[in-house]
């Protein structure tokens, strides 16, 4: 049992907050080291450009709510996407929840003070930081923003006259800010554990986040050096991916999936763990199948960096590829069923204690599965044909990744904002705001896969009359989406200095995280606590405090 | 307190500084990867036409070049030896050859590429693209792998001289080392033994095929 009077009660360091270091104001923060702070610095900076990017997606939808040229013409449009997508994915998904709660949590919940590179850890924000700054001149500097899509497909992306270089380079230095949280977090893991705490004592958080790091070591090098030459391409007319000069544009697709699809499980598994951790805490029971989840972590790590060749199923590649491709991308399938089955295991006879954490977390499992299922679907070689680039393929990665991750993030933000702030939002607001995003959610995007499935394209800025009806729905859908989120984003922002007062442990969690005071002090633990329990042993606690 | 303080320092061992520095290494060596991927499917589709265009390519250059790194990877080694062992003086003239021999390196690459471009082959150039697909993607592979590999150099020769004023204004001659520069110098030693195994493949995959 872990020591709580000298963990928690008693200890009176200052918090995290108010600490007064070397730096005062806000240099203490742009300066800063602690891991905390850093989080608390990705968390504004990744919210901002969240919310930039969801006023992209309104434009957009706006567009469709009518047929022809009503709010912007086709070039805008297609600038529109491509910055949607490359924000959204390379500056939000991809940093998100390691980067915010990875860097705020972890290190509390193995028991350390810190990072083990403190320093590169700050390094990391700065490399987001002009990243960020990159794209946005991509935007408005010179010769036009960027319209090649997210994924910057060789030979368009070599050729088209807009500022692709730039955005090339933003998406580089982005993915060396994630490389660098990759190599903090996997020397974190092994390194700073306190003592008693083995591998199979690691809350299932910190095994999303170790297995996340890998994939983000071993796979954002390639996307690197595939985007590097996309740039000499541009600036020093190499051809490696141009057919004119005895390249290949299908290698360029090759390479770039190769990263960008186990990127996608880079984006899902901190968000697995996230749900592994709330669960428990709600039904007050330990987690069903610990090794089952912790295992299937990294077989989806592992699995997931063999299926790239399933983005290509029409790009030319040959049919024997596009099986063995498929037939690997139906394995992922299991051990992200085995993750369900656990987590609805683990509900099973628990007493269950619905607060917002938990019904976000629920509402991933759903919008979750049904984004899974799909994506069998699209693994399917001849389903596949069918629904290539139509909004079949959008909806299914906006049910993986926005209703996946993104509400991992919200059941996130809300299971630890007591301990990030020590105060509560209002609970029926989170419960109102969830449901509001909820039935949007579904209009938008379920609309988007039975338009899909009927054959609308993606990409286009106009559509035909038969689709008219679908795009008005999805369109009001992204309305009522919209004001959900807003709802939830004031209910959580005012209570970080409005909120009601609680203790430090308000929802009975079992893991170290809870066993410090709220907000933890600056240095998490006054004495690194020994562990000698699993993660989730609720009657251990209790009897404890 | 201080029984914490005990626990933190356990924590930080050189273990972990070198784990970090060997986990880049791994990104370092995957960066390239990529390119060692296009080059051997562009050489599996053109290997006649590869081997027709690596005879351009000045072979006693080229191994100079391999001889010069090899050499200086070892005074390398040796620099971190010294300094472990408290010879700060030999460690600073060891890192000075190594230095050197970086330089070298890459002035005998200025050499090599200013001669090639003389000549009009350079991507993009008309010469170039009157070649066979298999000659333009042969040079074109050997302008953007060679130039970021000396990109590695010139990086690493800034960190070798950043390491050679950090240790000379540590403790002099004889007295204990100083144990987190011994650290830094190793892992830059790291760095540029990378540097150098990159180069121990680029060599006669370009130089050598012919």
């Amino acid at each position: 049992m872990l020591n709580h009077a000298v963990a928690g009660a008693g200890y009176v360091d200052e918090n995290y907050l108010e600490y007064q270091g070397k730096h005062k104001g806000i240099l203490g923060w742009l300066l800063t080291t602690d891991h905390k702070r850093i989080g608390l610095l990705y968390m504004w900076s990744i919210l901002s450009v969240f919310l930039v990017a969801v006023g992209i997606g309104f434009v957009m939808r706006l567009e469709q709510l009518t047929m022809g040229e009503t709010v912007v013409d086709a070039q805008t449009y297609n600038s529109l996407f491509t910055l949607h997508g490359i924000i959204m994915v390379f500056m939000f998904i991809i940093p998100g929840i390691p980067a915010v709660f990875g860097n705020f949590i972890m290190p509390i919940q193995i028991g350390a003070r810190d990072v083990y590179f403190p320093r590169i850890n700050l390094l990391s924000w700065y490399c987001w930081l002009a990243g960020a700054v990159l794209a946005v001149i991509a935007v408005f500097a010179g010769s036009g923003s960027p319209d090649t899509g997210w994924t910057f497909y060789a030979p368009f992306s070599s050729r088209t006259g807009t500022n692709v270089v730039l955005a090339l380079f933003a998406a580089f230095i982005l993915g060396f800010s994630s490389i660098l949280t990759g190599l903090n977090f996997v020397t974190t893991v092994h390194r700073m554990r306190a003592p008693g705490m083995t591998w199979f004592r690691l809350p299932l958080f910190v095994w999303g986040l170790y297995a996340t790091a890998w994939i983000q070591i071993l796979a954002t090098p390639i996307v690197g050096i595939t985007l590097l030459m996309v740039v000499a391409e541009r600036v020093f007319n190499v051809g490696i991916f141009d057919a004119a000069k005895g390249g290949d544009p299908i290698l360029y697709q090759h390479l770039f999936w190769i990263y960008s699809h186990p990127a996608v499980y880079i984006m899902i598994l901190p968000g697995m763990g996230v749900i592994s951790d709330i669960i428990p805490t709600f039904a007050k029971r330990t987690i069903f199948g610990y090794k089952a989840i912790a295992y299937s972590s990294l077989a989806i790590a592992i699995s997931g960096s063999l299926v790239w060749g399933h983005h290509m199923f029409v790009s030319g590649q040959s049919y024997l590829v596009g099986v063995i491709f498929s037939a690997i991308t139906f394995l992922v399938a299991i051990p992200s069923a085995i993750k369900v089955f656990n987590w609805v295991a683990t509900l099973y006879k628990g007493s269950i204690d619905p607060q917002p954490p938990l019904l976000y977390s629920l509402t991933f499992i759903f919008l979750f599965m049904i984004g899974g299922f799909t994506g069998v679907m699209n693994g399917v070689l001849n389903v596949n044909v069918h629904v290539h680039d139509t909004y079949f393929v959008v909806a299914h990665f906006h049910y993986v990744m926005f209703g996946g991750t993104g509400f991992a993030l919200f059941a996130a933000m809300h299971y630890w904002f007591p301990k990030m702030f020590g105060r509560i939002f209002n609970k029926k607001i989170a419960h109102i705001a969830l449901a509001i995003m909820f039935v949007g959610f579904n209009m938008l995007y379920f609309t988007m896969l039975t338009m899909g499935y009927q054959g609308m394209p993606r990409r286009y800025y106009d559509h035909l009359p038969q689709f008219h009806t679908s795009h008005v729905v999805a369109t009001v859908g992204s309305w009522v989406l919209i004001a959900g989120l807003l709802l939830m984003f004031w209910n959580l922002f005012r209570s970080i200095k409005k909120g009601e007062k609680v203790g430090d442990n308000p929802w009975g969690g079992a893991t170290l995280e809870w066993q410090i005071p709220s907000p933890p002090p600056h240095e998490n633990f006054e004495k690194i606590p020994y562990v000698d329990h699993e993660p989730y042993e609720f009657q251990k606690v209790e009897a404890g405090t | 307190m201080n029984n914490t303080m005990e626990v933190v320092e356990s924590h930080h061992t050189d273990e972990g500084a070198k784990l970090g520095m060997w986990l880049f290494l791994f990104t370092e060596l995957l960066l390239f990867g990529g390119m060692f991927i296009l080059y051997s499917i562009y050489r599996a589709k053109h290997s006649q036409e590869f081997f027709l265009a690596a005879s351009e390519l000045n072979t006693f250059i080229g191994t100079f070049n391999t001889l010069v790194l090899l050499t200086s990877s070892l005074t390398v080694a040796l620099s971190i030896e010294a300094y472990r062992r408290a010879h700060k003086k030999a460690a600073i003239w060891l890192l000075i050859a190594t230095i050197l021999m970086g330089l070298t390196f890459m002035v005998n690459k200025y050499i090599e590429w200013t001669a090639k471009i003389h000549h009009g082959i350079y991507p993009g150039s008309a010469e170039l693209l009157s070649m066979s697909d298999g000659e333009m993607l042969f040079f074109n592979l050997y302008y953007v792998m060679t130039g970021l590999h000396g990109l590695h150099v010139v990086i690493g020769v800034g960190v070798l001289s950043f390491m050679l004023y950090f240790i000379s204004k540590k403790p002099p001659e004889g007295e204990k080392f100083d144990k987190s520069a011994a650290i830094k110098l190793e892992n830059s030693g790291l760095y540029w033994h990378l540097v150098d195994i990159i180069w121990i493949f680029l060599f006669p995959l370009f130089y050598l095929i012919s």
